[in-house]
């Protein structure tokens, strides 16, 4: 952070990842007050992830993500009210209200969703870099999923594929050490994720996922990788999960010290702490930006409360293509 | 069609490829991807000297991970391409059956219409070749439960020929079952046999007595049946259904107002089946256009057998097809 750029970078940074912390911590609350159903998974604790990758991104980028999307589609610029509206389920929101919380989607910023499917983005994402390598184009597809993922068969079948094919996919696990409630150690014969990519012949690294700026730096060298024309790269972030898989779990399966460890590591404070070290931001800057993403999120919350149901009448919408020509 | 129409001898085979390969002239988009398409020629041989004339990026091998080159086709098709996914045969199919059925058919509504799947899936379906129980099921049925996909089996040269470019031409996933029994199929074809619809059944030998409503390899069994009754004097309407989904309740419930009868004819399992859905659906809308309850054909419901006998046994067959007709004419 020596030159104005990179700090005023550092702070937008900070910016997206509290976005990201509140507007989660409002939707766990409207979760709650049953505003929103469903499944509600919190990505809180894994912020750096999708903010330090996202940053490395081009417009023209695709992004594949799974049911812990909302970090990935704000980080993105996918609009908080869009996202809030759809779990909701609005009309106004990202998937029409469609989707809710688990398939967040928007054509406009190349946001493939929102799979639900362990591991099933993972082949979507190895075809949209096929045809990008079959049509001349010279962009990555970064491709998120968790070390639950790793067990899938789709994991390997897709590594294969995108090393044979040398396809521009950044593969990003996101390996926050439980697959739901089961520790990595109950499901990993090897758990050295970052290693698997040997296998298939795929330049990997692995980099502290709760570190904004160590993310941001391993995925810039993964992306300029694979822009070059080298094929895919796999970027194991280890990270954690602050807040249960979903509103459903007691947390049985870990110890709230070992939580607590973690929140040690929160990869908001760990920046906005270096940040306050180097004499670049206050309590004061910190009150301002905490008051800027209050408003954003409340903005989202009232786009979301004013949205309005889709007709009934329209319930067997999207189903089959409005325009028949492919 | 005009007599003029110069014609040529082909093969139910080369017609599913000369539809590629036009496919492939057509349009730069397309491309056909699967296992042992390339190098072997296409398990069943359709593929065959397509690496030569088209290369290694169109017609593209794959290892053998179904869902992982079933999902591929999904984003190559998301990404703008039009790729003709070739699955061997339909009891591997299970193994992407994940892809088709949770991102495939799921993609347009889940995204609010932002996001349609071009993308269309072939594979080889259907028993006869004592090919025993995991080759030889006949699931097409199964995968016409499923919304946000189109069905389309085609029997005749006509429709292994024409329907592809209509499926491609399709904003949504199209699967296309090809019974492999009849790859080796002759018959003529126009020269310049082109597309043809994939939305309407259609009625193959007119017939006033009883109507056989069928699809794919069973459509010759009922063909040749018709063929016998005749000597007797019964004259059965055969219906090809061509698309499995969405069905075309408009042709056959026509032909049951005319008929009054109806025998449904699928190689399927009878339980939970296309057959039985088709028959719910006459019972809904043309039940009081029957002389008699709707009868059904079906495969026996056991794991294909690997003997001959026992698999002939297993299948619809003309003589079973012969004797429901008779018994459902004489005594209705």
């Amino acid at each position: 952070m020596q030159t104005p750029l990179e700090q005023h970078h550092a702070i937008r940074q900070l910016r997206q990842m509290l976005l990201i912390r509140r507007f989660e911590e409002k939707s766990a609350e409207l979760y709650s007050a049953t505003k929103i159903r469903g499944f509600l998974h919190l990505y809180i604790g894994e912020e750096a992830v999708a903010v330090g990758v996202m940053a490395t991104l081009t417009p023209e980028d695709a992004v594949v993500a799974t049911y812990r999307e909302h970090g990935q589609a704000l980080a993105r610029g996918m609009s908080a009210a869009s996202i809030m509206a759809e779990m909701y389920g609005k009309q106004e929101g990202c998937s029409r209200g469609r989707g809710g919380s688990m398939h967040l989607f928007d054509a406009a910023i190349h946001f493939y969703g929102g799979n639900a499917i362990v591991a099933g983005g993972l082949p979507l994402a190895v075809g949209l870099a096929l045809a990008d390598k079959m049509q001349g184009r010279n962009r990555v597809t970064a491709c998120f999923f968790g070390d639950g993922a790793v067990a899938e068969g789709d994991f390997h079948e897709a590594m294969n594929l995108a090393a044979l094919w040398q396809l521009p996919v950044l593969f990003l696990c996101e390996n926050n050490l439980y697959a739901m409630g089961t520790a990595i150690c109950y499901t990993q014969a090897s758990p050295d994720i970052a290693a698997k990519g040997a296998a298939y012949g795929m330049a990997s690294a692995f980099v502290d996922g709760m570190d904004v700026m160590a993310v941001e730096t391993a995925a810039r060298k993964a992306t300029a990788f694979i822009r070059q024309g080298n094929g895919p790269y796999l970027l194991e972030c280890r990270t954690y999960r602050f807040r249960p898989h979903s509103m459903f779990d007691t947390e049985l399966y870990r110890t709230k010290e070992e939580v607590e460890e973690w929140k040690q590591r929160d990869p908001i404070e760990q920046l906005a702490g270096r940040l306050r070290e180097a004499g670049l931001f206050d309590d004061q800057e910190r009150a301002g930006l905490e008051t800027e993403v209050a408003a954003e999120v409340a903005a989202a919350v009232a786009f979301a409360e004013a949205g309005t149901w889709e007709p009934v009448a329209d319930l067997t919408r999207f189903v089959y293509s409005e325009r028949r020509e492919a | 069609m005009s007599t003029q129409t110069p014609m040529q001898t082909t093969t139910y085979r080369e017609a599913v490829k000369e539809a590629i390969r036009e496919a492939m002239h057509m349009d730069e988009r397309v491309f056909l991807m699967g296992e042992d398409v390339g190098h072997y020629g296409g398990c069943y041989a359709v593929s065959k000297g397509l690496l030569a004339e088209f290369g290694p990026e169109r017609i593209r091998d794959t290892p053998l991970s179904e869902s992982g080159f079933v999902g591929a086709g999904i984003g190559a098709a998301l990404g703008g391409m039009r790729p003709i996914v070739e699955v061997m045969t339909v009891n591997f199919s299970l193994l992407a059956l994940d892809q088709i059925l949770n991102s495939a058919a799921t993609l347009l509504h889940m995204s609010g219409g932002q996001f349609n799947v071009p993308l269309v899936i072939r594979m080889a379906t259907g028993a006869g070749k004592q090919l025993a129980a995991q080759h030889a099921h006949s699931l097409e049925g199964w995968y016409a439960h499923i919304p946000g996909i189109r069905i389309v089996s085609p029997a005749l040269l006509e429709d292994a020929r024409g329907m592809l470019w209509t499926a491609l031409q399709d904003p949504d996933p199209v699967l296309i079952f090809e019974n492999n029994t009849l790859y080796n199929m002759e018959g003529t074809l126009p020269e310049k046999a082109g597309p043809v619809d994939i939305d309407h059944a259609k009625i193959r030998r007119p017939g006033r007595d009883i109507t056989l409503i069928t699809y794919s390899a069973s459509l010759f069994k009922c063909l040749d049946a018709a063929e016998v009754l005749a000597k007797e004097g019964i004259e059965a309407e055969v219906i090809d259904l061509r698309t499995l989904r969405p069905l075309d309740d408009a042709t056959y419930l026509a032909s049951i107002a005319r008929t009054h009868r109806a025998l449904i004819v699928d190689e399927g399992w009878r339980s939970g089946s296309l057959s039985a859905e088709i028959s719910a659906r006459i019972m809904e809308q043309g039940f009081y256009d029957l002389d008699l309850p709707v009868e059904r054909i079906c495969t026996a419901e056991i794991p294909m057998p690997y003997a001959r006998h026992l698999e002939e046994a297993a299948l619809p067959r003309v003589e079973t097809i012969i004797a429901a007709v008779q018994r459902m004419v004489r005594h209705g």
